[in-house]
């Protein structure tokens, strides 16, 4: 299934044959059972239960024993770096990360150069990703620039299909801005997503302020910087009315905050990090840049919030933050390198380690890591830890509809049944395999699991129909 | 995370580099005190200079001035007759066009023994371990450890007891109580000299108001206050730190005034010190600020003592991560 011409368009015809996925078991909405799917021209034609359906003449055979097939995964938080930022990522080379992790969609993230805050990079961005290997959506700055100013064009946006609007990397520091961004945002369809970081709080803190700063002599930033911000806007989502999403949550106060908000009726969902969910500020000792992230690993206590706020559902989503940065700029000092780290190849892997597969030694590469071990007793069935990686994400960001976008673009999130479209993940949960920086698909290296074992992994992902990993390689 | 797990942070992933106070147990402490006490015995013959590093290099990299401690770092080289090269940058990497590893391995190719390294960032020189081969010694980084520093303190306070017992020398820091006194929080002198005072035996007392001191103090084996003139009447040995203008524009402190009117050691706070009790201070001093110029002059002050023993201990260093043998 090698494409012939690499930077051909792909259309839905292209080459669009008959595919089985054979012998998994399914994962969806709907639950878990034994099956096998067959697709037809980029969608779903079959799905057996139970029993198994012999491939069609020359139908490629994907296999699928021992695997969990579930609906292709969803990032809705993927920095592309694209236009600007080529020397560390591009649309294609992060999308081949993204297939190779599981993922048939991401939502581009706005803060290139220029950042995306008008319908021309935006249109641009779209263009980049009809070539790519997953779907590519892009999120809209709030402001111009992300200068925290004036609004972007925010209805043009949203006409050309533009749903989420942040200006991350950074939060609306200005209280009565983000008021009106809000209400003039209410009514157009789209949903406004915070990272909240109060810059006069965070006062250039490089990690996590506790302990650990406090040994290592960096400077931190508390807790409060980031539960400060989600305070004013849950308060400004209660007052507008207006739908909010909340980036990277990484507190357990935050967690507790969006509880209340959810349990008072108000309109947010809210995602969290697969580092945040796995690492914490320990990691830090060695210094290594690797470990910079904003917001910050947190400590051991945050990371099990945050666990606890996915099994319960306050958290909606694992969204990657995959921050890609050029190799010598991670060998700067700790306090002068950027912040940021690598995740789609990685996402699954260590969410299923951390969150399903039961206390063990998956992730860590020995004391001090920073790994945080599963407590017993915590496995989240696997519909769970699916929905955060796939349906309820593909929601948040609009992306479930099926049609939504030209060509091979929307249902995403499933269900598996036949007439979807066949966006499938094929993730093998017995596999471990030790992270090599060397080997990740996209341009930088930035990874925090260099040199980890972790536990399960990504076999084929389905992208419209087209086998676009298959055997763990990317088929272009 | 328990207390014993913090202490290392940051360490040396092997014996050859000196990164931090928590690369050398007691043990190790004691070993660079005996060295010293043995170059002491050096520097008082009319050539004070012996032949133990003959061959060796040793490469000061200094990205943030400071003279003091360079020069200190180069005389106690050339008293082991190892050879010296000096590179000093004030500006940070980006600024600078050439990486930090660039600039290190550049100087690791020369042929070099060991690297003396001065950085404004807190784990730079954690980070050039990975990149070069020559022995590590951290000459400052950041806000996090200055562990050479934090040696000659020690030093200082046993030789000025052992002067005072007679030339008897005590086994360690056991039964003083000594205060740190100023910015605890940005100063990488009062980080080493926690682990340094505290794994000699002493008991050790941070003073400083809420805004310099560390956000958390977990796992430190201290005690903490803001309240100078209670304790000042308990106190074996008073360690004051430099205020550096900077903090007023972050907020941390009205002004340079009321943080001598709280903190300063004046006459009259000198006056309440025990008898015998020792002023110290890492360099260099603000007079009018951490301390009254009457005060710094007096024969409490040990200050100049603490530059002599600076090379002393310099010499130990170099000698324990690079000498073998009889010195």
């Amino acid at each position: 299934m090698t494409a012939q011409n690499p930077s051909m368009h792909f259309g839905p015809s292209a080459h669009l044959g008959e595919i089985l996925v054979r012998g998994g078991t399914l994962v969806d909405e709907t639950g878990e059972r034994r099956g096998d799917v067959l697709v037809r021209d980029g969608r779903v034609v079959a799905v057996s239960s139970g029993d198994s359906i012999e491939p069609p003449q020359g139908a490629v055979v994907l296999d699928a024993g021992g695997c969990i097939v579930s609906p292709g995964l969803v990032d809705i938080h993927s920095h592309l770096r694209e236009p600007g930022g080529e020397i560390a990522e591009t649309v294609e080379s992060g999308s081949r990360a993204g297939a190779l992790g599981g993922y048939t969609a991401l939502v581009a993230m706005p803060n290139t150069v220029p950042a995306i805050d008008s319908a021309a990079v935006a249109r641009d961005v779209l263009a980049l990703g009809e070539k790519a290997l997953c779907e590519i959506a892009v999120a809209g700055a709030i402001t111009l620039g992300r200068r925290g100013e004036r609004l972007v064009p925010m209805a043009e946006l949203a006409e050309i299909g533009v749903r989420l609007f942040t200006d991350d990397g950074k939060g609306v520091q200005n209280g009565g801005l983000m008021r009106r961004a809000l209400e003039y945002a209410s009514g157009l369809g789209v949903v406004l997503a915070q990272h909240c970081e109060d810059e006069q709080l965070a006062a250039g803190g490089q990690m996590h302020e506790g302990a650990w700063s406090s040994r290592l002599g960096i400077a931190g930033q508390p807790a409060l910087a980031e539960e400060a911000m989600l305070a004013r806007d849950l308060a400004l989502v209660a007052l507008t009315g207006a739908p909010m999403h909340f980036l990277h949550l990484s507190t357990a106060g935050s967690i507790e905050m969006i509880a209340k908000a959810k349990a008072d009726g108000l309109a947010v969902t809210a995602e969290a990090t697969p580092h945040h969910l796995a690492l914490c500020d320990a990691a830090v000792q060695s210094y290594d840049p690797v470990y910079k992230v904003n917001p910050p690993l947190r400590t051991e206590a945050d990371v099990a919030a945050v666990r606890a706020g996915l099994a319960s559902g306050v958290i909606d989503a694992i969204a990657t933050d995959h921050a890609p940065h050029a190799p010598e700029r991670k060998e700067e000092p700790f306090d002068e390198a950027p912040a940021g780290m690598l995740g789609l190849e990685t996402a699954l892997a260590v969410g299923y380690g951390a969150l399903c597969a039961g206390p063990g030694r998956a992730g860590s590469n020995g004391a001090g890591d920073g790994w945080v071990p599963p407590a017993s007793g915590t496995a989240m069935p696997l519909r769970d830890l699916f929905a955060l990686f796939s349906w309820k994400p593909a929601r948040i960001a609009g992306l479930e509809r099926d049609g939504h976008g030209a060509g091979r673009n929307g249902g995403q999130g499933g269900p598996l049944r036949p007439g979807a479209m066949a966006h499938l993940t094929v993730f093998d949960p017995s596999a471990a395999w030790v992270v090599d920086p060397g080997r990740q698909a996209g341009r930088s290296r930035n990874t925090p699991y260099a040199g980890r074992r972790l536990t399960g992994k990504v076999r084929h992902t389905v992208f419209a129909g087209e086998p676009v990993v298959v055997d763990g390689e990317a088929q272009r | 995370m328990n207390a014993d797990e913090l202490l290392v942070g940051g360490r040396a992933p092997a014996a050859r580099h000196l990164l931090s106070i928590a690369d050398l147990d007691r043990d190790g402490i004691l070993e660079i005190m005996r060295l010293s006490d043995a170059f002491a015995e050096v520097s008082e013959r009319p050539i004070p200079k012996v032949p133990a590093l003959r061959g060796r290099t040793v490469a000061t990299v200094f990205m943030e001035p400071s003279t003091r401690t360079r020069l200190s770092f180069e005389t106690a080289a050339k008293r082991l007759s190892a050879d010296t090269m000096t590179f000093t940058a004030a500006s940070s990497s980006t600024v600078k066009g050439e990486s930090l590893r660039d600039t290190v391995e550049t100087i690791d190719a020369m042929g070099i023994d060991a690297m003396v390294i001065r950085h404004h960032s807190s784990g730079a020189p954690l980070m050039v371990t990975h990149w070069i081969k020559a022995s590590v010694i951290n000459g400052g980084d950041g806000t996090h450890e200055h562990p050479t520093q934090a040696l000659l303190d020690c030093y200082t306070i046993l030789e000025t007891l052992a002067a005072r017992r007679g030339g008897e020398a005590p086994a360690d820091l056991k039964g003083l109580r000594i205060a740190i006194v100023g910015d605890i929080k940005h100063s990488r002198v009062a980080r080493s000299n926690v682990l340094a005072f505290s794994a000699l035996g002493a008991e050790v007392l941070l003073v400083a108001p809420p805004t310099l001191m560390p956000a958390s103090l977990e796992g430190w084996p201290v005690n903490a206050t803001g309240d100078l003139d209670s304790t000042l009447g308990e106190l074996d040995v008073i360690y004051l730190l430099r205020i550096q203008s900077e903090r007023l524009g972050e907020v941390l402190l009205p002004s340079l005034e009321e943080y001598h009117w709280r903190y300063g050691l004046t006459r009259e706070r000198a006056a309440a010190l025990k008898k015998d009790a020792l002023v110290m201070h890492p360099g260099p001093m603000i007079r009018g600020v951490e301390i009254s110029p009457e005060v710094a002059d007096m024969p409490a002050s040990l200050v100049t003592r603490q530059v002599r023993n600076g090379v002393l201990v310099r010499m130990a260093v170099l000698f324990h991560l690079l000498g073998s043998g009889e010195i």
